[in-house]
């Protein structure tokens, strides 16, 4: 060791210190567009700092084999961030909590298996907290992968067996965890891990997709938890403050998800929708009378109009129609329509899943606004254009008591002149409940695939216009 | 230091929960999906545990600790790499669209690959 490499490892902690302190500034970045880019930099040059210190005090021929693996991994996942589509990012976020929940759990066993190492009671506590959370972010994140995907194995588990298992996988996995710490075993402690690794499955397994949003922060917060709680074992602050940042930020998203649906986190996690709004769809069975439209007078209507508010949700995603949006977007500011954009905060598939979708598309963020913004502007609003989106627009949610969404705040969209909505066919939204708003005298339904509508109507305005 | 370092440590611990809870409300919604990028990148600060855990042990570099630790390398080294990059991609598509030539070539390409 040269002198230098001798001061990084004796100054070690300040070095963390500083990695600490732009961890902390690259969620302060977030805070706006603006500021948002030199944040992640700051977030790099932390990681940078926190890996090269560590080099340092790791030594002798393993370097090599970190260095190795540390390549093999980077190259992995610079291909996957340019490959992949900002469509499939709900998917990919969740892809990617599992690998933070597998690391921690290979980190735990490497930790248990090291023969050289003596591990105390608080040792033990630290490292079974930072396998089982590990453990279940792993199996969570991938089912979470899979249900976004649209996977055929990522099967939503329904059925009265389901929560005793559930509480039998978790009562087993504190025994094996208890069992570790009184006999220091280690068949107890794999056991304990693998218990982990299927409930962590058959816990998220139960719950339905529309309720994904609240999930995949939820393991977002996990993954962060499962960080801090290696920095405990380590007895190194930088990981405890990098896993508690992560950690705040993802229960927030989950608390604001959660409030946004008028639900509770228990709620969610434990029995919701998925199992009790299947009976509220019914309403009778007396068809009700709705408007269909086409493609060509919605953009007529729209071009005519002065004031156009667009609700996009999932439909927009999955239709990958944002490119045609922003192209009807434009048109129609052409015309000098005063086009703009209403977002619900469970629109889409995760937190912020529409704003990026839009932003992808190009279209100005400050016409993009967020649900407070913009509720007490729809009554002063022409035309209503809603892409794709449905119980975040439901007006049960204010007038229906019995509705089991009543309470959820919404998109007050059926306060506008006239609404028009893209939608495959009249079958209920993710919340599995009929939509008042699509049987209103001013309510027109236009039936197709979002991609193809929004380009019928792009087509519209431009023929209306010359 | 005179106080225990677990009471130490948990004091980091507990401090750095609230700073996280008051920085994170300051981040506006329209960057969410950004921030669970880049949370996601910073949760892979656990390579510093996976490098300090692959050791050699007993003069031998290829021990099941050396080897689970080169592999939460591995994952870690994803996260790192692939989610600050998906989080600059996504960035860069939230910059002022004022500005001129580069931007949009940019996004034309992107949006063209996704399409």
């Amino acid at each position: 060791m040269n002198d230098l490499s001798m001061l990084i490892a004796a100054n070690a902690d300040w070095f963390y210190l500083v990695g600490a302190i732009l961890f902390v500034l690259t969620l302060r970045g977030l805070s706006s567009p603006k500021t948002a880019i030199r944040g992640n930099r700051f977030g790099m040059a932390a990681m940078a700092i926190a890996v090269v210190t560590t080099f340092f005090l790791a030594e002798g021929p393993v370097l090599w084999l970190i260095i190795g693996a540390m390549i093999l991994g980077a190259l992995v996942g610079m291909w996957k961030a340019k490959t992949v589509a900002m469509t499939q990012m709900p998917e990919t976020v969740a892809l990617m909590h599992s690998f933070v929940g597998l690391a921690a759990v290979a980190i735990a066993l490497a930790t248990v298996l090291h023969t050289e190492q003596q591990h105390g009671a608080v040792a033990r506590v630290e490292l079974f907290i930072g396998c089982f959370i590990g453990a279940i972010t792993f199996s969570a994140s991938v089912f979470a992968f899979g249900k976004l995907a649209a996977k055929s194995w990522a099967k939503t588990l329904v059925g009265s067996w389901v929560k005793p298992v559930q509480a039998l996988l978790f009562i087993a996995m504190i025994g094996f965890g208890g069992v570790y710490f009184v006999t220091d075993s280690l068949p107890a402690f794999y056991a304990m891990a693998v218990i982990a690794v299927i409930f962590g499955w058959m816990w998220i397994a139960p719950i339905g997709g529309g309720d994904m949003p609240v999930v995949v922060s939820l393991l977002n917060s996990f993954s962060g938890w499962a960080a801090a709680g290696i920095g405990f074992t380590l007895g190194n602050s930088m990981l405890i403050i990098a896993g508690s940042l992560v950690g705040s930020s993802g229960a927030i998203l989950s608390y604001i998800m959660c409030k946004a649906m008028n639900r509770s986190l228990l709620n969610v996690l434990f029995g919701g929708m998925g199992t009790s709004a299947v009976t509220a769809g019914g309403d009778e069975g007396v068809p009700k009378n709705y408007k269909a439209g086409s493609a060509e007078d919605a953009g007529f209507l729209m071009a005519n109009a002065s004031n156009v508010v667009i609700v996009p949700g999932y439909g927009m995603a999955q239709g990958r129609a944002q490119n045609a949006v922003k192209e009807l977007y434009e048109l129609l500011k052409e015309e000098g329509v005063n086009v703009r954009f209403a977002i619900h905060p469970v629109a889409g598939r995760m937190p912020g899943h529409m704003n990026v979708l839009l932003a992808e598309a190009d279209v100005p963020y400050d016409d993009i606004l967020e649900m407070d913004e913009i509720n007490s502007d729809f009554a002063s609003t022409d035309v209503v254009l809603v892409i794709g989106a449905n119980d975040v627009v439901n007006p049960s949610a204010k007038d229906d008591p019995t509705s089991p969404i009543f309470g959820m705040p919404i998109l007050e969209v059926s306060k506008a002149q006239t609404v028009m909505v893209i939608k495959r066919s009249m079958s209920t939204g993710y919340a599995g409940l009929d939509n008042s708003l699509f049987y209103m005298d001013k309510t027109m339904m236009i039936f197709g695939d979002a991609k193809k509508m929004v380009e019928e109507m792009v087509r519209s305005v431009n023929g209306g216009g010359h | 230091m005179s106080s225990t370092p677990f009471v130490a440590i948990f004091t980091v611990f507990v401090l750095a929960v609230f700073v996280g809870y008051y920085v994170v409300w300051g981040v506006t919604p329209a960057l969410h999906t950004p921030l669970m990028a880049v949370t996601n990148a910073l949760s892979s600060i656990v390579i510093v545990g996976a490098m300090l855990q692959t050791v050699t042990i007993d003069g031998s570099m290829f021990t099941p600790t050396s080897l689970l630790g080169a592999f939460a390398v591995f994952l870690a080294s994803i996260n790192i790499f692939g989610g600050f990059a998906v989080t600059e991609r996504m960035l860069a598509m939230f910059k002022p669209k004022a500005k001129k030539a580069p931007v949009l070539e940019n996004n034309a390409k992107e949006t063209g690959g996704d399409a």
